[in-house]
């Protein structure tokens, strides 16, 4: 097969939309165009008909029961929704939450937005390769705390928590799980009974559905769980999300939920073959290192470190022919390298020199024999231009260097 | 982020990549920035000790696009100069150069730091004080 360029590895970002979504989607923006909350004609009926029917096969694929699914706009606004809401109704009982350090943006920043209300936040470290560490967990359980906030797979590195036992320890004392689940659904079994979540965010756009729209699921049996809307209106989605249903792409959520029930076994260990041919043939470069634990992780995820090459110059070398992303400080706003690699113990150095390679359903091997190739050469041939390599070689110890700092 | 074509050039066809003897007299050697920072040039130069022109300068940096294009830049400038001509190469001048987006302005100012570096350590080689001129950032 011939490749066609630019080749897409950063499907933790977003995934392309599956053309079977689009077609189930295409009707619901012109013909069948309804309002859901219409009670009182066929336009309306038409909607909610297909609302409905989204709402079963988002349930089905994390085993929940279709009432327990709240539409979002995606993932972020589920975060929101799940930890203020929380906060807000079960005040009475306590403001403790725990959370973990390697959480998204979303959640972290909602936390400290609710510590300037008052809410007390521990913020659990990681060890090295990801892992909380559960007996931390324990210790940080306190009467007060009403929720637990740990996610399931980490975007940038692909860990899965022990969301089992965080689950065991959060109903041994009483407390609420949440876990923002956005890397996971659709692409290893989540189970919300099995697993014993209480709330858990996810969004369309990252399992080949649109973009714009998410769910958080609420438990209503053992125990039965609330949480205080965060947007007021006209009462949707039982009281707990207002705002009109956005009906195309909810339709699209639940296709993509589906295709995902039904695919992702074969696909889980599709990826994971080529995750780990690509992983493999790379480390086989001198100074790569894989970042976080390499067997509980999500299929599709490889997170590598090239010492003595930077990041953003690394992507340079094929950013025109394949899509990845950095930890590197180049590549985002606030020129801090990324926080989740700094958690697990990386230096800066090896936070500025990560790759992230996400795989997806339309990766093929050829695009994985590309890659290989490609990111080789430019290891290879930026080391030549590092003064840190050229240092290394020579022996020299670059901790015992006193550099100009900026 | 869209790169400049000039950048795209220095960075596939980076000019005077490689290192000079650092023990020789007339060579300089600026090593600016740090690993933590995710920046890391090491700049030299080798003066012709008849003329007082800089005959030869090389660079590796360790960095983005924008700061190997800088140095790379940097080096092609500094050949055919005397030292105290090298010394005016300002960092906006590699901005205007390489059209840097403002991101990436501190890019331009390593490499004017790596110059200034590489000319001091020339120069207290040779019995000449240090230039104490170093731009804040």
């Amino acid at each position: 097969m011939e490749l066609k360029f630019p080749i897409y590895l950063d499907n933790n970002a977003t995934t392309p939309m599956d053309p079977r979504v689009l077609e189930a989607m295409i009707p619901y923006f012109t013909e069948k165009f309804g309002n859901a909350a219409s009670r009182n004609h066929p336009f309306g009926w038409v909607a909610e008909e297909a609302v409905d029917y989204a709402r079963e096969q988002v349930a089905a694929l994390i085993n929940a029961d279709p009432k327990e699914i709240i539409f979002t706009s995606g993932a972020t606004e589920a975060d929101n929704l799940a930890i203020k809401g929380v906060y807000e109704m079960y005040q009475s009982k306590g403001n403790h939450i725990i959370t973990t350090v390697t959480e998204h943006k979303a959640v972290l920043d909602t936390c400290k937005h609710l510590e300037k209300l008052g809410a007390e936040i521990t913020y659990l470290p990681v060890q090295e390769d990801g892992l909380i560490d559960l007996a931390q967990l324990e210790k940080a359980m306190t009467p007060k705390t009403i929720l637990v906030a740990i996610m399931y797979g980490n975007n940038e590195v692909g860990v899965i928590q022990p969301v089992k036992e965080i689950s065991a320890i959060t109903r041994k004392h009483g407390a609420l799980f949440f876990t923002d689940a956005t890397q996971a659904v659709g692409k290893i079994p989540v189970d919300v009974m099995a697993d014993g979540i209480d709330l858990m965010a996810f969004s369309g756009h990252k399992m080949y559905g649109p973009k714009g729209v998410g769910a958080l699921y609420v438990r209503r049996k053992n125990p039965r769980v609330k949480v205080t809307s965060q947007m007021d209106g006209g009462g949707h989605e039982r009281g707990m999300r207002s705002g009109t249903l956005n009906v195309p792409s909810i339709v699209g959520f639940g296709k993509a939920c589906e295709l995902c029930m039904n695919e992702m076994e074969s696909e889980a260990k599709r990826l994971s073959a080529m995750r780990d041919r690509l992983e493999s043939s790379l480390l086989k470069l001198e100074e790569a290192y894989v970042n976080g634990n390499r067997q509980h992780r999500l299929p599709h995820v490889a997170n590598i470190s090239f010492k003595y090459v930077e990041g953003e110059g690394l992507m340079m070398g094929f950013n025109k022919e394949i899509a990845v992303s950095s930890g590197s400080a180049c590549t985002s706003a606030s020129l801090e390298p990324s926080y989740v690699l700094k958690a697990l113990g990386l230096g800066d150095d090896l936070a500025h020199s990560s790759l992230r390679f996400g795989l997806g359903r339309f990766t093929t091997d050829e695009q994985i024999d590309y890659t290989i190739k490609a990111v080789s050469n430019t290891v290879l041939k930026l080391r030549e231009m590092s003064p840190l390599w050229e240092m290394f070689k020579e022996g020299i110890d670059l901790n015992k260097i006193e550099w100009a700092h900026h | 982020m869209a790169y400049s074509e000039k950048v795209i050039d220095h960075y596939s066809n980076p000019k005077n990549v490689g290192t000079l003897d650092k023990s020789k007299q007339n060579v300089g050697t600026g090593l600016v920035g740090a690993p933590e920072c995710g920046d890391v040039m090491r700049l030299q130069i080798e003066v012709d000790e008849a003329s007082g022109l800089i005959k030869d300068a090389k660079f590796k940096t360790f960095g983005c696009g924008s700061a190997i294009a800088s140095s790379s830049l940097a080096t092609e400038w500094l050949k055919g100069k005397t030292v105290d001509q090298a010394l005016t190469i300002d960092n906006m001048d590699i901005v205007e150069e390489l059209h840097l987006p403002p991101v990436k302005i501190h890019c331009s100012v390593l490499a004017e730091d790596a110059i200034k570096a590489a000319i001091n350590d020339y120069r207290v080689k040779n019995g000449l004080p240090e230039l104490v001129e170093q731009k804040a950032h």
